[in-house]
This record gives structure tokens, C-alpha cells and sequence, in this order.
């Protein structure tokens, strides 16, 4: 079912904390809402489930306007931060709660909750309480809970946030592949970039109620439309310079640095934010730069330098394990021109 | 559990303090079956006669219909408060109310008021509605003064259920009212019960409505049935008597104390766990 927000609008009393917000859900795609805290992307997720009412424009799923309809009506399944269980109730009743409310026969509750079960893995659970499973196993019956009624959208408000780092890993392809195999179409909230860009076919970063960009991951991390959007991507982060255009370069106090071929002609003095990812840095490239490493920082798999070459200017490489190069030394590591992410005084792309 | 400081002068001192009440207290059960001879404080004689009052009617007047009395005034408010409590207690903590603060300190003022200073107010009321000197005038009296105090308590305890609870209820389909019926209910039934066993212990206990407000009706509860029976006036007087009543009276809420302490406890720590 494809979800569409026209011109969404919410506001909190006087506060307006999201203007006139377009987007797009396809059928059966799995899109992750990106932002930091308070960026009004748990507003949106909640508006779209009917916990929070609009106060303006539309909110379709398929064709059918769902904005006035109150949260019953609407055949959401929402996942909770915390799971939100029913303490009091069996795994088996919690997953029957949907149904049962609805009045469908107990035959019926009894095959759709089993097979629900069987797809999160949870049939061994069935006649535990919520108190007696583990994060990961009360995370799958909230999925069960929440996809037993087989819902035209899945929504998941950061549905790892309370899990510990392995359970995470394990519980981020989960979700995936029972997304992928119910073909329900699912919007996820997060704050963390690894987990919409693993997850999710398309991300819409949001910031201050807007919505900055929408696109699929690779595209996102590639081509950013913004400073913003450039450093919330990525880890190691992005490497942020302020300087200005000089000679079709880019220069910041004595420092020269490449531009991309295309900003040859950019006029003398505009000030430019150049973004440098730590893997463009050292690799490959044309033009080499030389300075001292100041920081050494093995990740196992990688290790990434900090390399001063000018007073308060770093930059940032991530490469395969080396161990020929200390701190204090001197390299001389070459800069992949084109790839560099240049931004206006405004953030935007040039 | 490791101390920091040496317990038993605290013991000490705590004992000396209550010495006089347990001593009395056990005083008042062992005169119960006993008897002693006159001026002497150790008893003599083991007996049941000054229990005969369960049976024989003649020596202070019917002790069961009294009791019925007090119990049905007793659970009558116990259904009363529950309910309404319940659901006004829901009400606040969660509905968006018009005049919500207005009502949340109303009910606190309420809960503090010294009842005694409305008495004029409810005689007024009473006499005017005809309920004066009748059962259930004294009966929803006495609920209305405990109604503040119970829907603050479960205020308190839906206060503690999580809202998302709520939120995935409605979003799995249900009714606000299923919701509340099926999901929240359950998580508050712990302040339900201790509301329930406290409000029945105020019950039992109260002298003061019924003997107020009903004077001269053909009813007792046991409170004024003990105080007619302690009345050092009439001829029938006997001391051991008047103290086999007043255990007998007592007996039902220190039986309810001693099963639900745990549970009464709750009620001031102000909610559930998990």
C-alpha cells in the first residue's frame, strides 16, 4: 500500500513543528525517517498513525484519505520503542489481542497467531509473559503483535534503540527479512544512520521539520544535497573545511587544496565548505598532501589517521591496516579530487 | 542487610513506648475468656461466658444483624469507591479534561478537609432529600468523603502505566473503552484491591456518620452497637462484656490487616511493578 503525506502540517498549540511536508511512500518499500532528536520525525510517524491529529493537509494510504480517521480505522501496525507488551497477558494473548478484538473466531486467532509466531521464530514463547523474554524476543512479539492483523503500513518508532550492540545486529536483518517476506510497506524511525541505511530501500532525512533529502542509501552517502545531510552520514564522519575559492581551488589560510573540475570557474573569494570522507583521503587521487599524522586509531579491520597539514587544518583517512606508519610521521597521501563534496555559504551542493 | 548503627536501643525505647498498648491489647483478648476476681488484674478462670453475647440475645440485643449492618455499609462502599474511582482516577490521569487542575485540587482539598466541619452542611442535605436517619443517607456520606481520597490513589497508580500501552492498544483496533477495560485495568488491579481493603477497613470503623446522622433509627452498626453495649448505665453492664464485643468487632480487620499488609503497603509507595 503506498503511503502519501500532501502538504502534512502539524503544529503543537501556537508552535509549528512541521510546515506543509510532502512525501512518498512506495508499495511494499521499506523508508527509513533520519533525523536527530526533536527533528519532528516521531511527530510525523505518530500523525501517521492517528496518535497525533494534523492540522492540515492529507495523509493517504493508497487512495483512501486516512487523515481524519481516528487510530482504530485506520489498520496500522506501530512497533514501540519500548514494545509496549501487555504485561498481564501470555505472548500467545498479546499477539491474539488484535485479532480478538476485531471478534474473529478463536480457530482463526489460534492459526493466524501461529503463524505469525513462526515467521518472528517465537512458537517456543507462546505461553510466556513479556517480564520472562529477553529485548530481542519481546522486540519480535511486539513484530508479531503488530503484523497479525497484516496492516496496510508497519510503522517501527526506533525499534533497536533499547537493544544491546549484538541483539541489534541480529534484530536490524530480522526486521528486514520479515519486512521483505510479509511485503508490507514499513516506515522506520531512527536516529542512527547505520541502522536506515542497512535496513531501509530509501531514507528521508529530516531536520527542523523539513525534509532534506530522499533517496536510496548509496545515492544519500554519494551525492548529499547538503552540508547537513553530509555529515549526518557516515562513520567515520565527513571532514568539514571553511575556506574560499581562489584560482578554481580551494584555499583556507595557507593551505591549497583541489576543487572538483566542474567548480573551475567558481568566482574568486566565494566562501566554500569543503566535505573530505576519511576514504577519499590516501587511497587514490591525483594530487598528493603532505603533513604529519596527529592521531592513530585502529578499528581492527581499518585504522584511521588524523594527518595535520596545516595549523588546525586535519584531515581524515581511514585505510586497511598498516602499522608502517606512527604517530608523528610524516606522509604524503594522495586526494581524490573529484569525489571531494564542496558546499555554498547556505550548506547547499555545488 | 548491614547496618551502620547498633539496633537494639531503637528496639528498646520503641517497646518502652508501646508497652502500655500491646500490654492492653493483649489484656482485652486474654478478659475475653477469663475471669478475675474483683480489684486483681491476673485472671482466675478460664471461661466462654462473656461470649454468650454471640448467641443469646437477651444479654446485649442481637449482635447479627448489627454485624450484616456494618458489612453491607462496609461493601456497599467498597463498590462505590472502586467504581467510581476507577474511572474518575482514569479520567485525570489520562483524558484531556476541561478544568483538569481545577478538579485535581479540588479532590486534594477534599481529601484534607476535616469532615466533621461539613456535618451541618450534609444534616442540611440529608434532612432536605429525606435520608436523614436512613442507612443509605449515612452510607453515601460516608462514600462521598472517601471518594477523594480514592481517586487520587488511583490517579496515582494509572499515572504509573505506560502511555504506550495505551497507544498500542488503540492502534491494534481497540476501544478507548476495551482499552481501559482489557489492557489498563489489569495493570492497576494492585491499587484496586488495596483501595478496596482500605476503604472497607474506613467502613467498618466508622462511629461517627452513623451515630450523627442516624440517632434514632431502627439500625446499629457495630461501632454504635459497641458503644450502646459500653454504656456503664444499664443495668446488664459488664466489663469483660463490653471487651469480647469490642475484639469481636476488631477481629475482621486485623484478619484483613494480616493477609494484605504487603498490599496495603502499595498504596502510599503509590503503584505497581513491571
Amino acid at each position: 500500500m503506498q503511503v502519501t503525506l500532501k502538504d502534512f502540517t502539524k503544529a503543537f498549540d501556537d508552535l509549528v513543528v512541521i510546515d506543509k511536508m510532502n512525501l512518498t511512500v512506495k508499495d511494499g518499500e521499506m523508508l527509513a525517517l533520519l533525523g536527530p532528536s526533536g527533528c519532528g520525525k516521531s511527530t510525523t510517524l505518530f500523525a501517521i498513525c492517528g496518535i497525533h491529529r494534523i492540522n492540515g493537509g492529507q495523509i493517504l494510504f493508497g487512495d483512501r484519505d486516512v487523515g481524519e480517521l481516528p487510530s482504530q480505522k485506520r489498520n496500522v501496525g506501530v512497533v514501540f520503542q519500548n514494545y509496549a507488551l501487555y504485561p498481564h497477558l501470555t505472548v500467545f494473548d498479546n499477539i491474539a489481542f488484535p485479532l480478538s478484538v476485531r471478534g474473529d473466531s478463536e480457530q482463526a486467532i489460534d492459526r493466524d497467531v501461529r503463524a505469525m509466531a513462526a515467521m518472528t521464530h517465537i512458537e517456543d514463547l507462546l505461553h510466556r509473559r513479556p517480564s520472562q523474554l529477553s529485548g530481542g524476543q519481546q522486540q519480535r512479539v511486539a513484530l508479531a503483535r503488530a503484523l497479525v492483523r497484516k496492516p496496510d503500513v508497519l510503522l517501527l518508532d526506533e525499534p533497536l534503540a533499547n537493544l544491546d550492540a549484538k541483539l541489534r545486529l541480529e534484530m536490524r536483518s530480522e526486521i528486514r527479512r520479515i519486512q521483505l517476506e510479509t511485503g508490507i510497506t514499513a516506515i522506520l524511525v531512527t536516529h542512527d544512520q547505520v541502522e536506515a541505511m542497512s535496513m531501509c530501500d530509501r531514507i528521508a532525512i529530516m531536520n527542523k521539520g523539513e525534509i532534506l533529502q530522499v533517496a536510496t542509501p548509496t545515492e544519500m552517502y554519494r551525492a548529499p544535497v547538503s552540508k547537513f545531510v553530509a555529515g549526518f552520514l557516515g562513520n567515520p564522519p565527513i571532514v568539514m573545511l571553511e575556506g574560499r575559492a581562489e584560482a578554481g581551488r580551494f584555499a583556507i589560510d595557507s593551505v591549497s587544496l583541489p576543487l572538483p573540475a566542474r567548480l573551475a570557474s567558481t568566482p574568486e573569494g566565494t566562501p566554500i565548505s569543503l566535505g573530505i570522507r576519511p576514504e577519499h583521503f590516501g587511497r587514490e587521487g591525483a594530487e598528493a598532501i603532505s603533513g604529519v599524522v596527529s592521531f592513530v586509531e585502529p578499528q581492527g579491520r581499518e585504522t584511521l589517521f588524523d594527518v595535520t597539514i596545516a595549523q588546525g587544518v586535519v584531515l581524515r583517512s581511514i585505510q586497511p591496516v598498516r602499522s608502517d606508519i606512527a604517530l608523528g610521521s610524516s606522509v604524503s597521501w594522495v586526494l581524490d579530487t573529484e569525489h571531494l563534496l564542496p558546499f555554498d555559504a547556505n550548506g547547499q551542493v555545488l | 542487610m548491614s547496618r551502620n548503627f547498633a539496633f537494639w536501643p531503637i528496639i528498646l525505647v520503641l517497646a518502652l513506648i508501646t508497652a502500655p498498648l500491646a500490654i492492653m491489647y493483649l489484656f482485652l483478648a486474654i478478659d475475653t475468656v477469663t475471669t478475675s476476681a474483683p480489684g486483681s488484674f491476673w485472671p482466675t478462670r478460664f471461661t466462654l461466658e462473656h461470649w454468650r453475647f454471640l448467641w443469646d440475645a437477651k444479654l446485649t440485643g442481637d449482635v447479627w444483624g448489627p454485624t450484616a449492618t456494618t458489612f453491607i455499609f462496609a461493601s456497599t462502599m467498597v463498590v462505590i469507591v472502586l467504581t467510581v474511582s476507577s474511572t474518575a482516577g482514569y479520567a485525570i490521569s489520562r483524558l484531556n479534561l476541561p478544568f483538569r487542575r481545577l478538579f485535581l485540587s479540588g479532590i486534594l482539598v477534599m481529601h484534607a478537609f476535616p469532615a466533621v466541619t461539613l456535618l451541618i452542611g450534609v444534616f442540611l442535605v440529608l434532612q432536605f432529600a429525606g435520608l436523614y436517619n436512613t442507612l443509605i443517607g449515612v452510607i453515601l456520606v460516608k462514600t462521598g468523603f472517601s471518594i477523594p481520597f480514592g481517586v487520587w490513589i488511583m490517579k496515582g497508580f494509572y499515572d504509573q502505566v505506560p502511555w504506550e500501552i495505551e497507544m498500542a492498544g488503540v492502534q491494534d483496533g481497540a476501544s478507548r473503552f476495551t482499552v481501559w477495560w482489557r489492557l489498563i485495568l489489569p495493570q492497576v488491579k494492585p491499587g484496586l484491591l488495596s483501595l478496596g481493603i482500605f476503604v472497607f477497613i474506613d467502613g467498618w470503623s466508622e462511629f461517627m456518620l452513623p451515630r450523627i446522622l442516624a440517632p434514632s433509627s431502627n439500625f446499629d452498626v457495630l461501632s454504635t452497637y459497641l458503644n450502646r453495649v459500653s454504656d456503664p448505665d444499664t443495668a446488664q453492664y459488664n466489663f469483660n462484656l463490653v471487651k469480647s464485643v469490642g475484639l469481636f468487632y476488631t477481629l475482621p480487620i486485623l484478619a484483613l490487616y494480616a493477609v494484605f499488609q504487603n498490599r496495603l503497603m502499595n498504596i502510599f509507595s503509590g503503584g505497581t511493578k513491571g
